[in-house]
């Protein structure tokens, strides 16, 4: 059986002993009458019917699931291990890779086997003792599905079988395991039933474990992005060494293979932090007036009624997908742009010539203005609904202090309200910032691929983000460090975000504990 | 705040003349100019939107309408099946694109076999998916061979873009995807009432293709839904079990304190470092299959739980301490007063926080490229353990394809994928609205 039967069969299993504990709890309630004599509380249950049948579906199905669990998780290496010492002495002599080859090969194989017919699978066991030929082993492996290369030899058939063997091997002892494991499980719940037994606390101790458990599933998922990009990052700095990769200007990761050109500084990283930065910057400069004046409006002039209508608008803008975002630059955003600078090329390029300089518009269809600023509309809203937070956060007495002094109402803004919003301000900025430098879709489709050290905004530019995707959409090979830079790049990525958005989080707190 | 800009008027209406008119006039235009910035920050933020929406839906509604042209087919027994034995392999293979052609030159009043280059001008007004729909006719019902069908043939994406005007027929005949003389089939074919533009639903059912007119959404909007299901699956029970820990049971130390600052900044973390931890983790360590929609679901859930566990934690909280001292107070142990009177009464508020959630990771393309969610899939998934794409990776994957007719199955998916989440968000702020309880 496969482990989701056994673990649908576990929870039926489970789902019986509910129903067998609740019919044994209210037996024992009936049954214990002598109990009345001894004690005041007479035979009355410690719990309600209900968690006696919980016990039993606890002490059922739970230990057999997660034995289940970790059997589906451990034995296919043990399997494969089973079947790698089994590979002949030739075989073993070789290196990793081209075990690894064959073993895949013969992995390959046995998915095939395991859909054969008992006939067909005795005439693959007869080819290692030389009863059927390879030749006929192949041809009903081809009549099933099975690609093979060439004709394979011997042993590897004779391993795709033990593999399959194996495998079957493993689930029959798993089955029968679980549910022996279910069955004592379920006799030592259901004997252990009786009045005096507190099923509620175990029932309840038990969810409460459920509940610990579930709540550290966010800190195992960061563990596991810091360990899983960190290992892949020492890999890769294992074949680039690391003043090449972060103090590198050239970006150049395709003639870089895994043993020539070691240490060669192709994987630079200035470049790609110089687009992400650059394309931040200009998307902050297109966020922060646009969306601080917005805030200002929304919070401090605007109707209720305007109010309610507004912000949800401007908060659509942060729900749109990113993908929604960067299609739009590609089709429509930047070929406006391209056609603006065409149109307007002629008269700086005459101004230019007046001030004796040689100026142009000439913008790329992909370019650092496309990406920013269609990025900029994107984080429009993280700015303006934590500033609109913000501003309205500020006590109304220096409002009204200010109004007092006879300040009007945008001079109060400016010169009281601004300055006590401040910190928390620059911290929906930087959290806007983080935002801008994480974010993929737009800037994979707007800002192009070269990896170019410009400053010129109308030229492309590439990111983190987007060599990130470049390197691990395609034909993945984990030992080549044009894979493997994608992890570092990931890893760097992480750490400046983090920084950026534990130093925002840690400024909006302190500001708001100011005023609290 | 519309009365303090009445007070700060007050001293000029009130009758006693300021000591620099002048200077108050200046405070006054500055005033007023401040507060028109406002105005016009917001209005451009509303003005991006508005152009977002009309250049999606202008250049996507097109690709709901799709040119296809009604033929008499006659499926002629000797192209389909000369030997006269009907297996489905002979039948699978046989040249249908011919019938399809034959169909054509009939109804343009070729009586004869027209000449060469006149043939291949005729047979690019067809798709060259016509063969796979006349064949599924076939085999719908094999005793159909030899007789004339009506088949709606799918024109070629050039007919396609010209009668949708994508293609001018100003541009002169040379530089013109289609010459005259095929502009005036096109035509002749429009006058029949042969030619026409019907509702697409073949971008509802059809998978990748590399012609724009036989590719559709089918793969993509069952992978998203497997992957949805499995968020919803993983994502709420785990989610509200680690909110109702946090909020009713944990105690104050420094492990719960990591706990909460650690969700806090998993849900600012760049959505490309999630797929990176799916690839690392799901794929490479445990060896579960590339491009599957259970890893798409797993990175997702991942993703999407810290959004899931601060709206949950948020609901539960709002729920006043009076309801639990009442539970408490009749006998009900913490986790019955959990389960049976603030869960239930935060279960709007948890609703509408996993709704945004759901929001979240049904528009999100990064970390599923990462894991391989980039495939040229062309038959349905029925299992979540099959290869297949999503929604938004379908549109990534349409906008960088060359071809031109897929600018508008690009925008055409994006207005479906638009749809599906104004209608989430919708029943999110239904929710909130109708069962939202003030205490």
């Amino acid at each position: 059986m496969s482990t989701q039967l056994i673990i649908l069969g576990l929870l039926i299993a489970g789902l019986i002993a509910f129903f067998l504990g609740i019919a044994r709890a209210r037996a024992a309630a009936n049954k214990f009458p002598e109990i009345k004599m001894h004690s005041r509380l007479g035979y009355k249950m410690h719990s309600r019917l209900g968690y006696y049948g919980a016990y039993c579906l606890i002490w059922t199905a739970i230990p057999a699931i997660i034995l289940t669990l970790l059997w589906g998780a451990f034995s296919p290496n043990l399997v494969y291990r089973m079947v790698q010492a089994e590979l002949p002495q030739s075989v073993q002599e070789l290196s990793d890779a081209e075990q690894n080859l064959i073993m895949g090969r013969i992995g390959s194989i046995a998915e095939g086997v395991q859909k054969l017919s008992y006939e067909d699978k005795k005439i693959l066991r007869g080819v290692r003792i030389g009863v059927s030929t390879v030749e006929t082993a192949a041809e009903i492996l081809r009549n099933n599905g099975v690609i093979l290369g060439g004709l394979p030899e011997p042993y590897i058939i004779g391993l795709a079988y033990d593999q399959v063997v194996f495998k079957d091997w493993s689930r029959w002892l798993i089955t029968v395991i679980a549910y022996v494991m279910a069955f004592i499980g379920f006799q030592f719940a259901y004997l252990s039933i009786q009045p005096r037994l507190p099923a509620r606390n175990y029932v309840e101790g038990v969810i409460q474990i459920g509940l610990i458990m579930a709540s550290t599933v966010a800190v195992l998922t960061t563990i596991g992005i810091v360990l899983s990009v960190v290992f892949e990052s020492i890999r890769f700095f294992q074949y680039i060494s690391l003043e090449n990769f972060y103090l590198g200007t050239v970006w150049d990761p395709r003639f870089t293979s895994a043993d020539a050109n070691r240490g060669e500084g192709q994987f630079g990283f200035l470049p790609l932090l110089w687009g992400t930065i650059y394309i931040s910057i200009v998307a902050l400069l297109v966020a922060v007036p646009i969306g601080l004046y917005a805030a200002i409006y929304l919070s401090e002039y605007a109707g209720s009624k305007f109010r309610a209508v507004a912000k949800p608008l401007l908060e659509i803008l942060a729900g749109i997908p990113t993908i929604v975002y960067g299609f739009f630059a590609l089709i429509t955003f930047g070929p406006m742009l391209r056609d603006a600078g065409d149109a307007v090329d002629p008269y700086v390029a005459y101004l230019g010539s007046l001030i004796g300089l040689d100026l142009g518009v000439d913008i790329a269809a992909t370019s650092v203005l496309t990406a920013g600023i269609v990025m900029g509309i994107m984080i429009i809203p993280f700015v303006s609904s934590l500033s609109d937070d913000i501003i309205s956060a500020v006590p109304q007495s220096l409002r009204e202090g200010s109004y007092g002094l006879g300040a009007t109402q945008s001079e109060t803004i400016r010169r009281v309200i601004l300055p006590a919003a401040l910190p928390g301000i620059v911290g929906a900025v930087l959290l806007a910032a983080s935002r801008a430098i994480g974010e993929t879709m737009i800037v994979v489709l707007a800002a192009g691929i070269a990896a170019n050290l410009t400053i010129n905004p109308f030229e492309s530019v590439t990111t983190i983000t987007v060599k990130i995707v470049s390197q691990l959409t395609g034909d993945l090979e984990f030992n080549s460090p044009q894979t493997l830079v994608a992890f570092a790049l990931g890893l760097t990525l992480f750490v400046i975000t983090l920084i950026l958005n534990i130093y925002a989080l840690y400024i909006v707190r302190k500001y708001k504990e100011q005023y609290d | 705040m519309a009365t303090t800009t009445d007070t700060a008027a007050m001293p000029a209406k009130g009758g006693y003349q300021p000591l620099d008119s002048s200077l108050l006039r200046k405070r006054y235009a500055s005033e007023r100019r401040y507060k028109a910035y406002g105005l016009v920050a917001i209005l451009i933020g509303l003005g991006f939107l508005v152009m977002l929406f009309t250049s999606i839906i202008g250049n996507g509604w097109p690709a709901f309408l799709q040119s296809s042209i009604t033929l008499d087919v006659y499926l002629d027994k000797e192209v389909i099946n000369p030997d006269g034995n009907a297996d489905e392999q002979a039948l699978f293979r046989a040249n249908y694109t011919k019938l399809a052609r034959q169909a054509l030159y009939k109804k343009l009043g070729f009586s004869e076999l027209p000449d060469r280059v006149t043939r291949r001008k005729l047979n690019q007004l067809l798709s060259r998916g016509v063969d796979v729909q006349i064949r599924d006719v076939v085999l719908a019902d094999q005793s159909r061979i030899g007789q004339t069908v009506e088949i709606d043939l799918f024109a070629h994406g050039d007919v396609d873009a010209l009668l949708k005007g994508a293609i001018s027929r100003d541009t002169p005949s040379d530089r013109r995807q289609l010459d005259d003389q095929q502009v005036e089939w096109v035509d002749k074919l429009v006058a029949d009432g042969v030619l026409a533009k019907k509702f697409n639903w073949g971008l509802f059912k059809f998978g990748a293709s590399s012609q724009p007119e036989t590719a559709g959404l089918l793969v993509a909007l069952i992978g998203s839904f497997f992957m949805m299901l499995t968020v919803i699956v993983l994502a709420v029970p785990l989610g509200v079990a680690a909110a109702a820990y946090l909020e009713e049971f944990a105690p104050k130390n420094w492990l719960t304190d990591i706990i909460e600052v650690n969700i806090n900044n998993l849900a600012a973390v760049p959505s490309i470092v999630f797929g990176l931890l799916g690839l690392a983790v799901f794929i490479n360590m445990f060896g579960l299959p590339r491009s599957a929609a259970v890893i798409g679901g797993l990175v997702l859930t991942l993703m999407t739980l810290p959004t899931i566990i601060i709206a949950t934690r948020a609901a539960i909280r709002a729920v006043p301490p009076s309801i639990r001292e009442a539970a408490l107070g009749v006998g009900a142990s913490k986790m019955q007063t959990l389960f049976h009177h603030t869960l239930p009464l935060a279960l709007p508020g948890i609703l509408t926080g996993t709704i945004i959630g759901l929001v979240q990771a049904l528009g999100e393309t990064a970390p599923l490229l990462m894991i391989g969610m980039v495939a040229f899939v062309v038959d349905a998934p029925s299992t979540p353990f099959e290869p297949s794409t999503a929604l938004p990776v379908q549109i990534y994957m349409w906008a960088t394809s060359a071809e031109r007719g897929f600018v508008e199955r690009t925008a055409g998916a994006t207005i479906v994928l638009l749809m599906f989440l104004i209608v989430m968000n919708a029943t999110a702020v239904i929710l909130r609205r109708r069962f939202e309880r003030k205490w």
